[in-house]
C-alpha cells in the first residue's frame, strides 16, 4: 500500500511538472510570434487568426470535453459576436471595447436562449438539434441584406485604437500591437475558463461528462448544469467571433455557416479535446493547413474533408491525447 | 389568389416530398446506427450525376431505375470502409466522419462535372403543363409526388412485412437484444445504410430533372430534413414523413404572405414543437434524448 502511495505521489508531481512546462512552452510560443513566424514565412495576421479560432475551439471544448455533450451549431454565436461588433463600430459607437462587449454580448444570450430549449437533449438529438439552431442566424445574416450586407457580408467598420487615458495603442494600423491585444483578450478568457475548471461548478460538469446518471443521483442538477456550461462557452465563442470581426474588419454569413461549426469541433478533436490546451493546438494546426493548401490548390475543400476523415480514423485522441496516453504509460 | 395559393400548396407538397425522401433516408440511419449523416445531401448529388451519365445510354426511365442503386453501392463502400468502425464510439466521430465525406464527396463532383449547374433532361411528356388553368403544374411535378408516395409505400411495407425489414425496426428499438438473439448486427447496419442512401440517389433523380445538376445541390435539403427528423419525432419513421410534409407546405404557404420569411417558418416550427412537444410529434418518450 504504501508503494502505491509513493507512485500516486511521484506521479502526481510529475504531471504538475509536466503541466508547468507545458505551460511555459505555450506562453513562451505565443508571446514571441512575431519574432519567429516571418522566418517560417508566416505572416501575423494568420496567428491572429489561430488565437481567435483557438479561443473559439477552447470555448466549443468547454461543453464537448468537459461536459460531454456535442454542440454542432457554435458558428452561430461565433458569427453573432463578429456581427454584434460589426455593427457596433458601424452605427453605433467607434469604440473597440464596446463593439467587443455588444459582440459578446448578442452570441452569449442567443446561447442562453437557445439553450433552454436544447438543455434536455442528449447525444446526436442534442447535436441535430444544435445545428438546426445554428442556421437561424446564418439565415438572418444571409436574407436581412439591409441591415447585415447579405451575402457580401458587413463591411464599412474599422476596429479604432485603443485609449487608455495615459496612451494610446493603435491597434488599426500596427499589426503586431494587434496580435498582442489579440493575445490580451485571449489570456484574461482562457484564465477565466482555467479558474472555472478548476472551481466546484467545473468539477460537477467533469462528474456529469463522467457519469450523467449517477451524477443526477447525487441531486445535481443536469439540465441547469448543462444550460449554464453551454451558456458560458456561447459566450466565450462569442467574444472570440467579436475579436474575427475586428481582425478582419468584416463580418461574413459564412462565419455562421455550420461549415464553420465543424471546422471547430475538428480542431478541438484534432487537438485533443481531453487536454485543456488541445484545441488551441488543433486550430493551429488546422488554420496553417487550411491556409497552406488553400494557396496551394483550389481542390482545398476535399483536403480539408481529409483531414476529417483522416484524425477521426486514426488520430481521434488527438494531438495533446497522444502525449497524455504516453504519459499515462 | 385561389391560383397564387393552390400553386404554393402544390410547391410545398414537391418540396415536402423531397424533405420526406431526403429525412426518410436520414431517419433510418440515425435510428439504427446512432449516426448524422452529415454527406446525405451528397449522396443526393451522386444519384444526380449517376442518371446524368446513364441517361443517354439507358433513357431516364432506366436511370431512375439504376441511380439509386448505385448509390446505395457507393454508400455501401463507404459504411465499409470507413463509417463502420466508428459505431461503437463517441458520436462525435461519426459526425466529424460525414461531415467531413460532405466536403470531399462534393469537391470530387465540382472537380469531375465541374462548378456550374448541369441540366438532366426529362422526357418531354412530362415536361408539359396539366392543363391551361393549372399551367404551373408540369407533368413531372405529379410525377415526382407519385414517385415518392410509392417509394414511401415500398419503404414502410419493406419495413413491415419483410424480415430484415422486421430486425430494422427492432434495432431501432433495442440492438443489444436483437444482437443477443442471433441477428448479424453489422449486415443490418450495412444493409440499412445503403437503404437510406438509396432514397437520397432517388431524390436526386427527380430533384435533377426539375431543378438541374449542381454539387451543392442536396446542401438546401439537409437542414430542412433535420428539422423534419426534430419535428417529427426522432426514432419514428412515420413522424418524420409528417415532419417532412408539415414544414414543407408551412413554408411554401408562408411564401404566399411573406416571401423571405418562408425558410424562417420552418425554425419557428421546430422551436415551438421543441417547447411544447420536447420529444417530437410522434417521438417514442426517452428515445435518444
Amino acid at each position: 500500500m504504501n508503494s502505491a502511495t509513493t507512485t500516486t505521489i511521484a506521479s502526481g508531481r510529475r504531471a504538475f511538472d509536466s503541466r508547468w512546462i507545458k505551460l511555459l512552452i505555450i506562453w513562451v510560443a505565443l508571446l514571441t510570434v512575431p519574432l519567429w513566424l516571418p522566418l517560417l514565412g508566416g505572416y501575423t495576421a494568420l496567428a491572429g487568426r489561430v488565437l481567435v479560432l483557438g479561443l473559439a475551439a477552447m470555448s466549443f471544448n468547454l461543453l464537448l470535453g468537459f461536459t460531454g455533450v456535442m454542440s454542432f451549431g457554435h458558428a452561430a454565436y461565433f458569427g453573432l459576436g463578429a456581427y454584434g461588433a460589426g455593427l457596433t463600430l458601424k452605427f453605433l459607437v467607434a469604440s473597440t471595447p464596446l463593439a467587443m462587449l455588444m459582440g459578446t454580448l448578442l452570441g452569449g444570450v442567443a446561447g442562453a436562449i437557445v439553450g433552454l430549449f436544447i438543455a434536455r437533449r442528449r447525444g446526436v438529438y442534442f447535436a441535430m438539434a444544435t445545428v438546426a439552431f445554428g442556421q437561424i442566424g446564418f439565415y438572418i445574416a444571409y436574407t436581412w441584406n439591409d441591415l447585415t450586407g447579405g451575402y457580401d457580408g458587413l463591411r464599412g467598420f474599422e476596429r479604432e485604437p485603443l485609449s487608455l487615458g495615459f496612451t494610446t495603442l493603435d491597434i488599426t494600423n500596427n499589426g503586431t500591437l494587434f496580435y498582442y491585444f489579440l493575445l490580451f483578450v485571449f489570456a484574461l478568457a482562457v484564465a477565466a475558463q482555467g479558474l472555472m475548471l478548476a472551481s466546484p461548478f467545473g468539477r460537477t460538469l467533469l462528474a456529469i461528462r463522467e457519469n450523467e446518471r449517477r451524477a443526477r443521483f447525487l441531486g445535481i442538477p443536469i439540465e441547469r448544469h448543462i444550460w449554464l456550461s453551454f451558456t458560458i462557452s456561447c459566450f466565450f465563442t462569442a467574444l472570440a467571433g467579436s475579436l474575427y470581426a475586428l481582425l478582419n474588419n468584416f463580418a461574413d454569413p459564412m462565419a455562421m455557416h455550420y461549415s464553420l461549426s465543424g471546422e471547430i469541433v475538428i480542431m478541438a478533436v484534432m487537438g485533443g479535446m481531453r487536454a485543456f490546451w488541445g484545441p488551441l493546438v488543433g486550430a493551429a494546426v488546422f488554420v496553417v493547413l487550411q491556409d497552406y493548401i488553400s494557396s496551394m490548390t483550389v481542390n482545398w475543400m476535399s483536403f480539408v474533408g481529409l483531414i476529417f476523415v483522416l484524425v477521426v480514423l486514426f488520430f481521434p485522441r488527438g494531438i495533446l491525447g497522444m502525449f497524455q496516453r504516453r504519459g499515462a504509460e | 389568389m385561389l391560383q397564387v395559393v393552390l400553386f404554393n400548396v402544390t410547391n410545398g407538397l414537391i418540396i415536402g416530398a423531397f424533405y420526406v425522401l431526403m429525412a426518410l433516408g436520414l431517419s433510418l440511419i440515425l435510428n439504427l446506427s446512432n449516426v448524422i449523416n452529415f454527406a446525405h445531401g451528397n449522396f443526393l448529388a451522386l444519384g444526380g450525376y449517376t442518371a446524368f451519365i446513364l441517361t443517354p445510354y439507358i433513357g431516364f426511365w432506366g436511370a431512375l431505375l439504376v441511380s439509386p442503386l448505385v448509390t446505395a453501392v457507393l454508400g455501401l463502400i463507404i459504411e465499409r470502409l470507413m463509417i463502420r468502425k466508428v459505431y461503437n464510439r463517441d458520436p462525435v466521430y461519426s459526425l466529424l466522419l460525414t461531415f467531413g465525406l460532405a466536403f470531399i464527396i462534393q469537391d470530387v463532383c465540382r472537380y469531375v462535372f465541374g462548378p456550374n449547374g448541369l441540366p438532366l433532361s426529362v422526357p418531354d411528356a412530362m415536361a408539359a403543363p396539366l392543363s391551361s388553368d393549372l399551367f404551373f403544374i408540369t407533368w413531372y411535378r405529379v410525377f415526382n409526388v407519385t414517385v415518392v408516395i410509392v417509394a414511401v409505400a415500398a419503404l414502410f411495407a419493406f419495413l413491415h412485412f419483410t424480415r430484415v425489414g422486421v430486425r430494422i425496426r427492432a434495432g431501432t428499438l433495442d440492438l443489444e437484444t436483437v444482437a443477443a438473439l442471433g441477428v448479424n448486427v453489422r449486415f443490418l447496419r450495412s444493409f440499412n445504410f445503403g437503404l437510406g442512401c438509396m432514397l437520397a440517389g432517388l431524390a436526386g433523380v427527380l430533384a435533377g430533372g426539375q431543378i438541374g445538376l449542381n454539387p451543392n445541390m442536396g446542401d438546401d435539403l439537409l437542414m430542412p430534413s433535420f428539422i423534419a427528423i426534430i419535428v417529427g419525432g426522432v426514432g419514428s419513421l412515420t413522424g418524420t414523413l409528417i415532419g417532412g410534409l408539415l414544414i414543407g407546405v408551412a413554408a411554401a404557404l408562408t411564401t404566399v404572405v411573406w416571401p423571405s420569411g418562408s425558410e424562417a417558418v420552418i425554425y419557428i416550427i421546430m422551436a415551438v414543437v421543441l417547447i411544447i412537444r420536447p420529444r417530437g410529434l410522434m417521438g417514442e418518450e426517452g428515445m435518444l434524448t
